[in-house]
């Protein structure tokens, strides 16, 4: 693994979790993301993948190893002036509060002057595309417009490193491809360094830059796949040959690691 | 793909079209309206039922001593206005303060348990014991211990109130979004930022449930306070007044009594009521107006 690469924004150094009843979450796993990439987490139910990400955040502590953000544990990120943000599964909205005062939460946790905190509000909106929404509540936007309120709730601090768990899960299709395509061009205009978990293989061809593919039962990484079609990446590629052939490449690689599975 | 700016084309039409309960609402018959409905069809029955009862007092030549006729309750509450009023005066008086004190006492302690649970393990089981308790058996020791009339009534409703807040505002404050509570983690906030910007809010909901059966509560507790006080106690309340009337046999005044408290119940679970639509309209599924 190249821990020694200057630009590794995030270390997985022989972390593993086990809970206190026995159960292997994760065997031991070695990673590394450097910064600007944009890698996915592929995986079943009970891979780990999303257990994975929460170590990267400092949810969770592992039962070994160590987990470094350049170059330091993960509670001494402040140290490094770097900004990680998560994005959930679910939007995760204070229901009472307006929009605004959702996506400035983080900036009045932290602190910020309102006045600076409402004008980064303003810009985090813009990039979501939801800045005439600002004064609605969360139960007066869909499913996919309360996903990019989390999303712009994300990109208020000006993250380095954004992890996100399975954001677009719950969401219809048509929406999903939508905020998927978005993302992407969110990453490469921001300079994100993305950590993705999706169980979805069609969204981690099209998102990623490299695809970490796990196993369940035991969690465990299994494979890396380096997506390597460049940027932008448009419908047109969703339905492309090259798509096809790197989709079969991880269903190959899934199901191999799920006949190898201790079940 | 060629756009102005990412996740910039949004199709941001709102889902929810909040304004069409007001249109349902300046289209429907006035009779079909949900808010009109919830009063009319109650007072019909009220006015159906009270006319049967005044039949059958009338037809059946009830004494008023045994079962006085609404007519009857009615005029004596007019009769007995000024009696009955400061009555129901004083009653309400000790009601919102052991409802006020409840509120206060029973938030606090709820902060406490949240904040430790060697605090809640300790003193849960004594917040318990204070609600299966009866009143009724604790009220005379209280009202000897406590020289003050008014205060020894004030306690003894305030033991009653006090539970329903505790146990709802506790449970309010425990039941967080789990992922809202990770992103709290995620940004260190801090322990009181958490309470403040999270706990509270996320508690409002149940921290209402338990003031409409909290201020319910209170006014039993004054009722039966002021009954074990008997003329021991202030003597001006209007369970003081049902104890007068029944000595007396002045069943329409003791009628006129029981229907003041009875309002007086249902006017603190409307102002409850109120309180909570107010507070929670807009974002709580509970008082949601648009579905």
């Amino acid at each position: 693994m190249s821990t020694k690469d200057e630009a590794a924004a995030i270390e997985v150094l022989s972390v593993e979790k086990t809970y206190p009843n026995g159960t292997q979450a994760l065997l031991p796993v070695d990673l590394t993301v450097n910064a600007g990439e944009f890698v996915t987490l592929l995986g079943p139910s009970g891979c780990g993948k999303s257990t994975l990400l929460k170590m990267m955040a400092g949810l969770l502590e592992p039962t070994d190893g160590r987990l470094l953000l350049w170059r330091k544990p993960v509670a001494q990120l402040d140290s490094t002036g770097r900004k990680l943000a998560f994005v959930f599964q679910e939007a995760t909205l204070m229901p009472w509060a307006r929009v605004s005062a959702n996506v400035r939460l983080p900036l009045d946790l932290a602190g910020v002057p309102r006045a600076e905190a409402d004008a980064r509000v303003a810009e985090a909106l813009a990039l979501v595309g939801l800045e005439k929404f600002g004064n609605s509540l969360p139960r007066e936007l869909s499913g996919g417009m309360q996903m990019r309120v989390s999303i712009a709730r994300a990109l208020v601090v000006q993250p380095d490193v954004l992890l996100m768990d399975e954001p677009f899960g719950a969401l219809d299709e048509i929406t999903r491809n939508k905020l998927d395509s978005d993302l992407l061009e969110l990453w490469a205009r921001k300079k994100l360094t993305v950590v993705f978990v999706t169980h979805s293989i069609y969204e981690a061809v099209f998102l990623s830059s490299r695809v970490v593919v796990m196993a369940a039962r035991p969690g465990r990484v299994v494979d890396e796949i380096q997506i390597e079609e460049p940027l932008p990446r448009g419908p047109l590629f969703r339905v492309s040959t090259t798509f096809s052939r790197y989709a079969r490449t991880l269903q190959d690689s899934l199901q191999r690691a799920s006949g190898e599975a201790v079940v | 793909m060629k756009r102005d700016g990412a996740l910039t084309s949004v199709s941001t039409a709102p889902v929810v079209s909040l304004p069409s309960a007001t249109i349902t609402a300046r289209n429907t018959p006035w009779l079909a309206r949900t808010e009109v409905q919830r009063i009319v069809y109650p007072a019909m029955l009220a006015v159906v039922l009270l006319a049967i009862w005044q039949a059958a007092v009338t037809v059946f030549k009830v004494p008023a001593y045994l079962v006085p006729s609404p007519l009857n309750t009615a005029q004596t509450l007019v009769t007995d206005a000024p009696l009955l009023f400061s009555a129901a005066a004083v009653t309400l008086k000790i009601t919102l303060l052991a409802f006020a004190a409840a509120v206060v006492l029973g938030t606090l302690i709820a902060f406490a348990f949240v904040q430790s649970r060697l605090v809640e393990t300790a003193l849960f089981p004594y917040a318990v014991l204070l609600q299966v308790t009866p009143i009724v058996a604790i009220a005379p020791l209280l009202i000897i211990w406590i020289k003050n009339p008014t205060a020894s009534l004030v306690v003894c409703a305030t033991i009653v109130a006090l539970f329903p807040v505790i146990s709802n505002t506790t449970l309010g404050l425990r039941s967080v979004n789990p992922g809202l509570l990770s992103y709290f983690k995620l940004n260190r906030a801090t322990r009181w930022q958490t309470l403040l910007r999270l706990r509270i809010p996320s508690a409002l909901p149940y921290f209402f449930g338990g003031l409409r059966i909290s201020s319910g509560l209170a006014l039993i507790g004054a009722v039966v306070a002021e009954f074990v006080a008997g003329t021991g106690g202030t003597g001006t309340g209007l369970a003081y007044q049902i104890l007068q009337s029944g000595y007396q046999l002045n069943i329409p005044r003791m009628f006129a009594a029981l229907f003041l408290i009875s309002a007086l119940g249902v006017g603190l679970f409307a102002a409850m009521a109120a309180l909570s639509s107010w507070a929670l309209k807009g974002w709580h599924e509970s008082e949601a107006s648009d579905e």
